[in-house]
């Protein structure tokens, strides 16, 4: 099964274009030799017992190495949110696109560049890839590691306020059709440091591809860092990413997940609370439709005392689709005084849909208070009569009852631009009118 | 206008309504009044039609059609109004966009154009005044976090913007304070016209001497036991309901 990744390999290796430092070539070589050794996971492993990857396996991916495809700005438009305000890093086919990127005007003490670029310019930063994702263990992580060739490096220095969120945008296009990228990324944010950093994955057609990224984020001693993740690729794609995050003390980390792409997709949001006084806000929506397969994970580890952790994630399921989730949340001995709340709900839009959901708490600490929740339904008929009873009709009031459930995760967004886009994509799925300034639902029904 | 001939209904597996008729003609305010568990909040429910009342023999004609053919958001369209006894929360849907949704959503049912955000804005500036209602209201989620008092003047104002022609208030007037009692009577009155008609529910007398009532009629066991004038409420205040209710049992 793992063979043609094998012989892949020594053909990326060999291929000039993958030039790259020894501390790369070394990742590349261990990666190749733990995904040879663990190969892709099958649902006995616990942490894919309800997704099947196999469909992954099955097919014969080849590396994109080579810059292709012809992605132009007029095709990407929709998915940049505010060209003309964010830095955005664009990536076509998984190479970096300058022509689609805007990072001239970066302020002092912001760096953000391709990571082919960095293995040049900046092998500081480069040198710390590689020290907190697992790639001995998670099968994913280290077939990223092996194919590391482009992605993202992101340095936010000490005390640096940016407000302009910075973006990293994945594009595919037709000529990705066969094709496996596997971005890399690097987030560091230094000692009390403040940055928005988007990671998209989207496509133009809808090609048949897979796409595998890694990012590694390290958020420094009173730094903040919001982090969200946006998953749109096309219908037929295959998506796993994973998020691995270390938070010294007194740090601040909001990750949002949301995902509409892909046949078959896993998220993995994982975070360790390496400091005290920290704390995690692990938020997604994720809605899927037709016979698409979206899965996450989240893993907290609170290591240290008087940490907290906020967990919000929804799902929206129509048709045959089939959500997973399973959130983690584990308490070592010494993390006293953890506050963790987690919440997942579901809502089932059709009798076909089904949803795996797995809240885990492991605490080791006797003095915490750690909760969760989780509700999987539908629609609410009372509310759906006390619509119709108004004169609106069943179907508009079905699509505003769905909106709303979605809409009460997107509020807990605090980087307007975001918010305002992620509702506006779920109004027009769900085909509500736009809101009209003032008529935007209370903040207070955040977190019902 | 509303004729209701030996309506029979179940909630669940049980029957509630056991043979109800009662006649409603334009202008006219009819009281139904009645102890807990008698039936009147099933009665409202199925007169605005929710699915999860089944009527199972008896009729309704509204205006000369039948009204249990129509599904809730066609007879509200055509008019019929329900002030619910526990109104509902609707998180995440402003009062303001669920309010104009509605307003529109009739509108268009009648073949009358849509209003645009900023006329309907002056709307509710009016229809605000008229139930003594704060504008900030309008952007909180339907009913979500309200006290007892504002849901039941939420439904007020629902009904001041829709102006039904056929207003049925279920029991609006428990939990209120005086004030707010006051202001939903007044709503109630302002509104009423010779060709609408308005049935209250109540189980207190209380309301009716805010609203006066051209019939009272007595609910019990799922029937109407007994009907008058106004005067009606004020002997069942007096003498309580076992002196109707027991008739009703011997019937
Ligand atoms: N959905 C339901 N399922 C089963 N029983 C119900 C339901 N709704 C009401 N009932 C019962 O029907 C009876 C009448 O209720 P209701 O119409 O609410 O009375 P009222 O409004 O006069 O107090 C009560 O005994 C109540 O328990
Ligand atoms: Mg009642």
């Amino acid at each position: 099964m793992t063979t043609g990744y094998q012989e892949s390999f020594a053909r990326f290796s060999a291929h000039q274009a993958a030039a790259a430092p020894a501390h790369v070539s070394e990742l590349r070589r261990k990666g190749i030799e733990r995904f040879a050794a663990l190969g892709f996971p099958t649902t006995r492993n616990e942490d894919w017992h309800f997704t099947s990857v196999s469909p992954i396996a099955e097919h014969d991916f080849t590396m994109l190495v080579e810059a292709s495809g012809d992605v132009r700005k007029t095709h990407i438009e929709q998915y940049l949110f505010c060209p003309n305000d964010w830095y955005a890093l664009v990536f076509v086919n998984g190479r970096f696109a300058p022509e689609l990127s805007t990072i001239a005007e970066l302020p002092a003490g912001v760096t953000v560049m391709p990571l082919a670029k960095a293995y040049v310019d900046a092998p500081e930063l480069v040198s710390r890839i590689g020290t907190q994702v697992d790639a001995e263990t998670q099968a994913f992580s280290a077939l990223n590691s092996a194919f590391m060739l482009d992605g993202s490096v992101v340095h936010i220095e000490k005390d640096v306020e940016l407000t302009r969120p910075i973006h990293l945008v994945y594009v595919t296009d037709p000529h990705a059709a066969k094709g496996m990228t596997h971005p890399r990324n690097l987030i560091v944010s230094d000692a009390n440091s403040r940055a928005t950093v988007i990671e998209s994955y989207v496509s133009v057609g809808s090609a048949t591809y897979f796409t595998n990224a890694v990012t590694e984020v390290s958020v420094a001693q009173g730094a903040t860092l919001h982090h969200y993740k946006i998953q749109r690729e096309s219908a037929r794609a295959f998506h796993v990413g994973t998020i691995q995050v270390e938070q010294a003390r007194d740090s601040h980390y909001f990750s949002f997940s949301f995902a509409t792409g892909a046949q078959l997709s896993r998220t993995n949001v994982y975070t360790l609370l390496a400091g005290e006084g920290c704390g995690a806000t692990l938020n997604g929506l994720y809605m899927l439709d037709d016979a698409q397969h979206g899965d996450h994970q989240t893993l907290i580890v609170h290591r240290e005392p008087n940490c907290y952790s906020r967990e919000l994630y929804k799902g929206v399921l129509d048709a045959q689709s089939h959500g997973v989730f399973n959130g983690k949340v584990y308490v070592h001995p010494e993390a006293q005084k953890t506050d963790g709340k987690q919440t997942n709900k579901v809502l089932l839009l059709s009798e076909r849909a089904q949803i795996d959901a797995k809240p885990q708490l492991e605490i080791f600490a006797d003095d915490v208070k750690c909760t969760h929740g989780a509700t999987v339904g539908q629609l609410d008929q009372v509310s759906l009569f006390y619509m119709k009873s108004r004169g609106v009709g069943n179907e508009l009031a079905r699509r505003l009852l769905t909106y709303a459930f979605a809409a009460d995760v997107i509020e807990t967004l605090e980087q307007p631009s975001v918010r305002d886009e992620l509702e506006a994509i779920t109004l027009a799925r769900f085909n509500v009118a736009e809101l009209p300034a003032g008529e935007l639902a209370g903040a207070e029904t955040v977190g019902a | 206008m509303l004729k209701i001939d030996n309506l029979r209904a179940n909630a669940g597996d049980k029957e509630i309504l056991k043979g109800l008729s009662l006649n409603v003609n334009a202008g006219e305010v009819h009281a139904v009044m009645g102890p807990n568990g008698s039936g009147k909040s099933t009665l409202a429910q199925v007169l605005a039609g929710n699915p999860a009342y089944e009527v199972t023999s008896g009729s309704v004609t509204y205006n000369g059609q039948d009204l249990l053919e129509l599904d809730a958001e066609v007879r509200a369209q055509q008019g019929v109004f329900l002030a619910f006894q526990y109104p509902v929360e609707i998180p995440g849907v402003s009062n303001a966009y669920f309010l104009r949704m509605a307003y529109n959503e009739i509108r268009k049912a009648r073949g009358e154009e849509e209003v645009d955000p900023m006329e309907f804005a002056d709307l509710m500036d009016e229809k605000l005044n008229f139930v003594e209602m704060d504008s900030a209201m309008l952007t909180r989620s339907v009913n979500t976090g309200f006290s007892g008092g504002e849901k039941k003047r939420n439904e007020i104002l629902q009904m001041a913007l829709l102006e039904p022609k056929l207003a049925i208030l279920d029991e609006t007037d428990s939990g209120l304070d005086i004030d707010a009692l006051r202001i939903v009577a007044d709503g109630v009155n302002k509104l009423k016209r010779p060709d609408n008609a308005t049935i209250v529910v109540t189980h207190y007398q209380r309301l009716l001497n805010y609203i006066v009532p051209d019939f009272v009629h007595v609910l019990a066991n799922g029937r109407i036991v007994k009907s008058g004038g106004k005067e009606l409420a004020l002997e069942l205040e007096a003498k309580g309901y076992d002196w109707v209710t027991g008739a009703g049992a011997a019937a």
